[in-house]
């Protein structure tokens, strides 16, 4: 599904990928651990396009496709997803509306306004969103951690293929981790595939991870199962050439 | 379709509807300029009782002695010795669409008057060059001892009333362009609600500008009774010349005990008229004033409605959005003076600039001593969509009284490179991610203009694509 190779890329002339190898196939979850600054958020920016990160070198497809050539809303619209750190608030646009807007870019057909309320509804029932808030313009007076579970609804309503989870779960209180983690579980199925970036292993408890990579200093350092997990939730980084976890 | 690959960039409103120009085909003129003999010349043609001759004169001795203001944006391009101050039309007032000549009928049917007046409206006037042409008024209404007619029938027929309220809220020695008002004002409207009458159905008046050259002045007086309410739509618009016209016309609305008056506003001038337009409102005890003011048109605008909050507990509501594209220089905004107690008011605008426009927010908020226990939130947002634009917000708050509650948020800034990523990560291309962050800022007030209005503004907000270069 999605394959990364010899990836060099960062913002400017400022290289923060150095070389990054990664190839995702359908039915996957993959973990992607490392202290701040590593380069984590800038690799989900790379491979979503944002405009402010360049490619130096190297590759991405999605699908067979050269990611690079892709504007942000084709990949979007070829099934890429990204949950942001940080999502943005866009005043005077409703979830509803805007959700509704995505959901017929996405998927190229125009989506009944009665029965994409109703799917809507029962979505935010099930990560336990006030209703009301499909009315309210999109983030704006959401605190933290509602933000975060309106970027969960916005990636069960878009059904993409390959999700891009960065740091969804931080700022949560064990409930609301739980809430995002079984939407992502809920989500996950054997035909489309996820890359969490978290530092915490609360929220991979309801999820099979496959495969963990260690991000340090743009490069990744060690690949392996869960018991990488382990290691970084115990000793930090510190095996692999890092400090301790820095959160 | 689409080419992904152009520039993108947000359309100015589309002209052609209000573009297209009529022959003109005006019975008679005054010279151009401003004299005595002009000014007497218009009253004779309006047949005014003595009195209004009277003030007309003394009105332009005021107009002479006043200098031009020395704040806002550049008006020197105005020579009031080229401007034709009166044009009356070869069209007589009438109440029936068939007998409006028909040029001037297929105009307002292009503006979507008559089709209005037949969904939505309890009246409407029309009016064309200097003079109004058509009016109309539900029976319903006159039933109820509702008036709604033009100026200059109001002089005949309600004589006493007109007389007891015009320009005392707006006097000619307020500035040089009230004074020019008084002397040359022409057409316009005249609404009278008795007390307790409760008007569900808005009226509408078009002001239509179609001879080169020449200004309009049209005066609006509203007189809403004690707990009587109103809702009053007015419109406005003039195909493009390359000469200068000018528009100085004049609204006094005055809002009785416990009376409600929303006085919406569209303006949508050409690009070779100056506005400079004064609207004052008088609001008495427990009343209320809604201003819903929408300024996309004109060359030069200055247009600051004011509310005066007369007695205790009044209130105002001021939205407004302003739209300047190239060539434009917009300054607009809202004054509000509070001179009772526990008055409050809420002043709500945004503005947008585009292409080279300037757009100010200019406001002046005051509260006097005996106006303890007011209070009043100004909110101003505006948007430059490139870096050539100009936005500027100059707030001036002036507050005598000590219990006072006064707040002010003011936000100036350009649509978000973050935003724009965040929708297209959702699928959304850039265009309509632009699109949908311009039509979500102005929200807010689009929701409170009159339905055909909203549409109107929402087009406005289509979005183009530029050729590759």
């Amino acid at each position: 599904m999605l394959e990364i190779q010899s990836l060099h890329a960062g913002v400017e002339d400022k290289e923060i990928i150095h070389g990054i190898d990664l190839k995702v196939a359908a039915g996957e979850i993959h973990v992607i651990l490392g202290p701040n600054g590593s380069g984590k958020s800038t690799l989900m920016n790379v491979i979503m396009g944002h405009p402010k990160y360049k490619i130096m070198s190297g590759s991405m497809t999605f699908d067979g496709e050269d990611l690079a050539s892709l504007a942000t809303f084709e990949r979007a619209r070829k099934g890429l997803f990204l949950s942001f750190q940080t999502p943005e608030e866009i005043p005077g646009i409703t979830v509803e509306n805007m959700l509704r807007a995505a959901k017929q870019a996405v998927t190229g057909q125009t989506v009944k306004i009665l029965q994409f309320r109703k799917q809507l509804q029962a979505m935010m029932q099930e990560l336990k969103i006030d209703p009301s808030y499909a009315t309210r313009y999109m983030n704006v007076g959401f605190s933290g951690g509602e933000k975060k579970r309106n970027e969960i609804l916005q990636l069960l309503m878009l059904q993409p293929k390959l999700a891009l989870l960065d740091e969804t779960d931080s700022g949560l209180d064990v409930d609301a981790v739980q809430i995002v983690s079984n939407g992502v579980a809920k989500f996950h199925s054997a035909e489309n595939a996820c890359i969490i970036i978290t530092h915490n292993t609360q929220i991979l408890k309801a999820l099979k991870v496959d495969r963990v990579h260690i991000l340090l200093n743009g490069k990744i350092v060690s690949e392996g199962g869960n018991e990488l997990i382990e290691e970084v939730t115990n000793n930090g980084y510190a095996k692999f050439g890092g400090g301790v976890l820095n959160d | 379709m689409i080419n992904m690959k152009n520039k993108t960039y947000i359309e100015d409103i589309e002209r052609t509807l209000y573009d297209i120009k009529n022959v003109d085909r005006s019975v008679y003129k005054t010279h151009a300029g401003l004299t005595e003999e002009v000014v007497r010349d218009i009253s004779k043609k309006k047949n005014d009782p003595a009195w209004m001759l009277d003030f007309r004169l003394k009105s332009l001795e005021v107009y002479n002695n006043l200098n031009l203001p020395t704040w806002g944006p550049d008006i020197s391009r105005l020579n009031m010795d080229e401007i034709v101050t009166y044009v009356k039309p070869d069209a007589k007032l009438v109440g029936s669409w068939d007998e409006v000549p028909e040029d001037i009928k297929n105009t307002f049917d292009r503006l979507g008057i008559p089709n209005a007046e037949k969904q939505s409206l309890a009246g409407v006037g029309a009016q064309y060059d200097s003079e109004v042409v058509y009016h109309s008024i539900q029976k319903r209404l006159t039933d109820q001892g509702v008036v709604y007619t033009d100026m200059e029938t109001a002089l005949v027929e309600h004589e006493d009333i007109v007389r007891e309220y015009f320009m005392t809220l707006v006097p000619p020695k307020d500035h040089k362009f009230a004074a020019l008002h008084g002397a040359v004002w022409s057409g316009g409207s005249f609404v009278y609600v008795p007390a307790g009458v409760d008007v569900k159905i808005p009226l509408q008046s078009y002001f239509r500008l179609n001879a080169a050259g020449a200004g309009q002045f049209e005066h609006t007086l509203i007189v809403v009774e004690k707990g009587a309410s109103l809702h009053f739509i007015e419109g406005c618009s003039a195909p493009k010349y390359n000469v200068t016209n000018l528009h100085a016309g004049c609204v006094e609305l005055f809002v009785g005990e416990g009376a409600r008056l929303r006085y919406s506003t569209i303006e949508n001038w050409s690009r070779n008229m100056m506005n400079l337009n004064t609207k004052r409102a008088l609001v008495e005890k427990d009343g209320l004033i809604e201003w819903v003011s929408g300024s996309f048109g004109s060359a030069v605008s200055c247009l600051y409605p004011c509310s005066v909050l007369h007695g205790e507990g009044a209130k105002c509501e001021f939205t407004g959005v302003t739209f300047a594209s190239k060539g434009q220089n917009l300054d607009t905004g809202a004054s509000v003076i509070h001179v009772a107690p526990h008055t409050s008011a809420n002043i709500n605008t945004r503005t947008i600039s585009k292409s080279g426009g300037a757009a100010t927010y200019r406001s002046a908020v005051k509260v006097t001593k005996a106006a303890h226990h007011a209070k009043c939130s100004v909110n101003c947002e505006s948007l430059m969509l490139d870096d050539e634009s100009r936005s500027d917000t100059l707030p001036v708050m002036d507050i005598e009284a000590p219990e006072a509650d006064i707040g002010h948020e003011a936000k100036i800034g350009r649509i978000s490179e973050d935003a724009i990523f965040y929708l297209m990560a959702r699928g959304i291309d850039e265009q309509e991610a632009r699109a949908m962050i311009v039509r979500g800022f102005v929200e807010p007030i689009a929701k409170e203009l009159p339905l055909e209005y909203a549409v109107e503004m929402n087009n406005l907000i289509t979005i183009e694509l530029e050729g590759a270069n």
